[in-house]
């Protein structure tokens, strides 16, 4: 057993630190407050190697290991958590083809990403298909050799900005739930695709979620992902893969707070002593820094067993689940450390709550993590 | 023991309640995300004897007592948390600590007209430096014959852009500490009096609060309340007080919250059924209504024993910590049921978890509560 990180791993950790530091951190907050999409900062990110962490190298990405993406992602998120979306995003569009997509389609999509600075958005949720997935409505009617597409896709990481997007429908009844559903990539520029409405949201601001709507969009065999009704399992195999990443949202987040709340409490003064030395102020650190430390640990084993192909649906689920439930109460806490002034947009602390709160959210609420690993626990025990 | 709410109080209760579905809720969403004071919505609050409820008539108030208080403000906080501080502040921390330690003179000045809901006051205790230890006041006050010169900076005063009027602490006497404090009433177009810009804050958007400079200014002695020297009993007692309205706007905003969350769980769909048939979704709402029915209970005992003349400096700590903490947890979870719904500015819930975050912090943070409490344990 060893813990220790590779040079390389090092090396990929200090290029991410340094690129958060001077570009991320000097501009999250304004990006926050207009909600205004990092365009630059990604592109810039895109240059020195920090976006399409997995795609494998064959496709001109950088074929990095989960566990190298998550150290990645866990520097960025650290600066803002909304731009650490936004460079998920892509990874989170082109899974479904590093799984389930053929050469081509490999080749095409998944190398544009890489070739220029370009956005890619994964379309799954929808208005009334949120937790449960296997409610969706899009439908696919086929047509002789051809698919015809119809639905609307709701809060859709980087849809307003995407140049094409995976998108999960429904070929046959919607009471068939989860047999039928079929994933296609479907380029931005196809007639019928359009951007909806923006979210005005809570946090993770600089974020773009937007709806995405598909009008009798025709599409070929060869933006097909996968076979017909395999798209429920290509959609869970996704998340098992991408849900680590979050985890190392809810890492960045905590370790930014845990950082800002001991510079703090070291400075603030009440009753004649740095509120450092209260032990109300020291319970509520330790707890930060446990909360951090076991999410890292979570996260990594669960990065760590994607890497040896040993996948297990419930490491990703724990990583995710404890990761996004401990970011929310160490970001909390933090606004109760910093009082009056983590009240106000002058610190960096309330962003810090208003982001954790969508890690309990998206790719599967807290909820859905507690279905999956009872679901997993119950079926071990048969 | 006997838990019934007397005619008066369940009729301004109800008054309240249904001012608040009608003249907050439809707008609350609107004004939090313009940060605009609802002034006109204030004044007709005020129309209902909210400026002072527990004040006499004789002074300009409603006459009722502080459980009717507590009633009035979870009331309108549910319809709006920005109005419920606004009018909690210009009760508890303006009206009642010139009602308890005002002269006749001052009572005329300063009670009536905000009592009456005429003018609005605010409360200026809180330094940069004296947050959560108010002792380390810094603003000075020196005497020059029958003046005080006071200069000194005061911030996150809720009201403090829109008032007429401050109940203010200072140092007249820095060699004796927390005995050094005392306290003034001023209006705030005496030159000195100088605002800064509103803040912007995580919450409570439609409330104004800012910093407050004193450069120079001049206050006469007959504005002074009570002695020199008793200001920070003023202060702490005052407080006693405030923590039942904030306790109260707690529990209105957890309502709203809770509400909300109810009424969707039976809506929304998923795996074929409302999510109001999940355990997991109806687990979270039966924690949620116990917690605030405590809170609730918490705080109008705190109120019944204030109305008594009984010292309840405890029970007004643990009714505003149990409250503001078990709004927080209410507010998450109602957010959570929601889902990406929850998360979006579209939906009441996302202010409503923005709103109650401000409960743990302001008239004393959980941990000065848990503090005071703690203290008078193990007196």
């Amino acid at each position: 057993m060893d813990f220790a990180l590779t040079d390389e791993q090092q090396r990929l950790v200090e290029t991410a630190r340094k690129f958060t530091k001077e570009k991320i951190i000097p501009v999250a907050q304004r990006l926050d407050e207009h909600g205004t999409f990092p365009k630059e900062i990604c592109e810039q990110a895109w240059e020195i190697g920090l976006m399409n962490a997995e795609i494998p190298q064959e496709y001109g990405g950088l074929g990095l290991s989960t566990l190298d993406h998550v150290l990645m992602a866990e520097e960025i998120n650290y600066g803002c958590a909304g731009i650490g979306t936004t460079l998920l995003g892509n990874n989170l569009a082109a899974m479904p083809l590093i799984l389930a997509g053929t050469e081509d389609q490999k080749k095409k999509f998944c190398g544009s990403l890489t070739e220029a600075p370009i956005f890619a958005a994964y379309a799954c949720s929808e208005p009334d298909a949120g937790s449960d997935v296997a409610g969706m409505r899009t439908a696919v009617r086929k047509v002789g050799q051809e698919y015809v597409m119809t639905g609307q896709k709701r809060w859709i990481t980087n849809a307003r900005f995407a140049s094409w997007y995976t998108v999960f429908g429904r070929i046959g009844d919607v009471r068939d739930r989860h047999k039928g559903i079929t994933c296609f990539v479907v380029p931005r520029d196809l007639p019928g695709v359009s951007v909806g409405k923006k979210e005005d949201k809570l946090g993770q601001r600089a974020s773009d979620t937007s709806d995405v709507l598909f009008e009798e969009v025709k599409l070929g065999k060869e933006h097909l992902v996968g076979e017909e009704g395999q798209g429920f399992k290509i959609a869970m195999k996704t998340f098992d893969r991408s849900r680590p990443w979050i985890a190392a949202g809810a890492c960045g987040i905590m370790r930014r707070a845990l950082d800002e709340c001991r510079r703090y409490a070291l400075e603030r003064k009440a009753f004649g002593q740095a509120i450092a030395q209260f032990q109300a102020i020291q319970f509520m650190l330790a707890e930060m820094a446990m909360k951090y430390e076991a999410t890292r640990l979570l996260m990594w084993k669960a990065s760590w067993s994607i890497g040896q192909g040993k996948l297990d649906a419930i490491e990703s689920s724990y990583a995710k689940a404890f990761g996004a439930d401990s970011a929310m109460a160490v970001a909390t806490d933090a606004v109760q450390i910093f009082g009056g002034y983590g009240y106000t947009k002058e610190y960096p602390v309330e962003k810090l709550m208003r982001d954790a709160k969508l890690l309990q959210i998206y790719e599967g609420t807290s909820q859905i993590q507690r279905m999956v690993i009872a679901r997993n626990l119950l079926a071990q025990g048969q | 023991m006997q838990i019934e709410l007397t005619e008066e109080q369940r009729l301004l209760r109800d008054t309240c309640r249904e001012f608040a579905e009608k003249e907050l809720r439809p707008n609350a969403k609107r004004w939090d995300r313009e940060h605009r004071f609802p002034a006109e919505a204030v004044g007709k609050a005020f129309e209902l004897g909210l400026g002072g409820v527990a004040v006499p008539s004789e002074w300009g108030g409603a006459g009722m007592d502080t459980v009717a208080y507590a009633l009035a403000i979870e009331e309108i906080s549910r319809g709006c948390a920005s109005v419920g501080v606004t009018l909690s502040v210009n009760n508890s921390l303006f009206c009642d600590p010139v009602f308890k330690y005002g002269n006749d003179q001052q009572k005329e000045r300063w009670l009536k007209p905000f009592a009456r809901g005429e003018k609005i006051g605010c409360f200026g205790l809180t330094e940069p430096q004296a947050g959560s230890d108010a002792a380390e006041q810094r603003t000075t006050a020196v005497r020059k014959g029958d003046r005080y010169l006071v200069n000194g900076t005061k911030n996150w005063i809720t009201n403090g852009p829109v008032a007429n009027a401050i109940v203010m602490f200072t140092m007249t006497d820095l060699s004796k500490g927390t005995k050094g404090i005392t306290a003034f009433v001023v209006d705030t177009d005496t030159p000195g009096f100088v605002r800064q810009k509103t803040d912007e804050k995580l919450g409570i958007c439609a409330s104004p609060s800012c910093t407050i400079f004193f450069d120079n200014l001049e206050v006469p002695a007959w504005q002074r309340l009570g002695a020199e020297g008793d200001g920070f009993k003023i202060a702490m007692s005052t407080l006693d007080g405030g923590r039942i309205g904030i306790a109260a706007q707690a529990i209105g905003i957890g309502r709203a919250a809770f509400e909300e969350a109810r009424d969707y769980a039976k809506l929304r769909k998923t795996f074929d059924v409302p999510i109001a048939q999940h355990q997991a979704i109806q687990f979270m709402l039966a924690d949620m209504a116990t917690e605030l029915e405590a809170a609730r209970l918490l705080t109008l005992r705190a109120a019944a024993m204030k109305d008594q003349g009984l010292r309840h400096t405890r029970e007004s700590a643990m009714a505003k910590l149990y409250a503001s903490e078990a709004a927080n947890r209410v507010a998450d979870k109602a957010l959570q049921i929601h889902g990406g719904m929850g998360y979006s500015k579209e939906m009441d819930v996302e202010r409503h978890f923005r709103d109650a975050r401000i409960t743990e912090i302001y008239e004393g943070t959980s941990e000065i509560q848990r503090l005071v409490i703690s203290n008078a344990l193990l007196k």
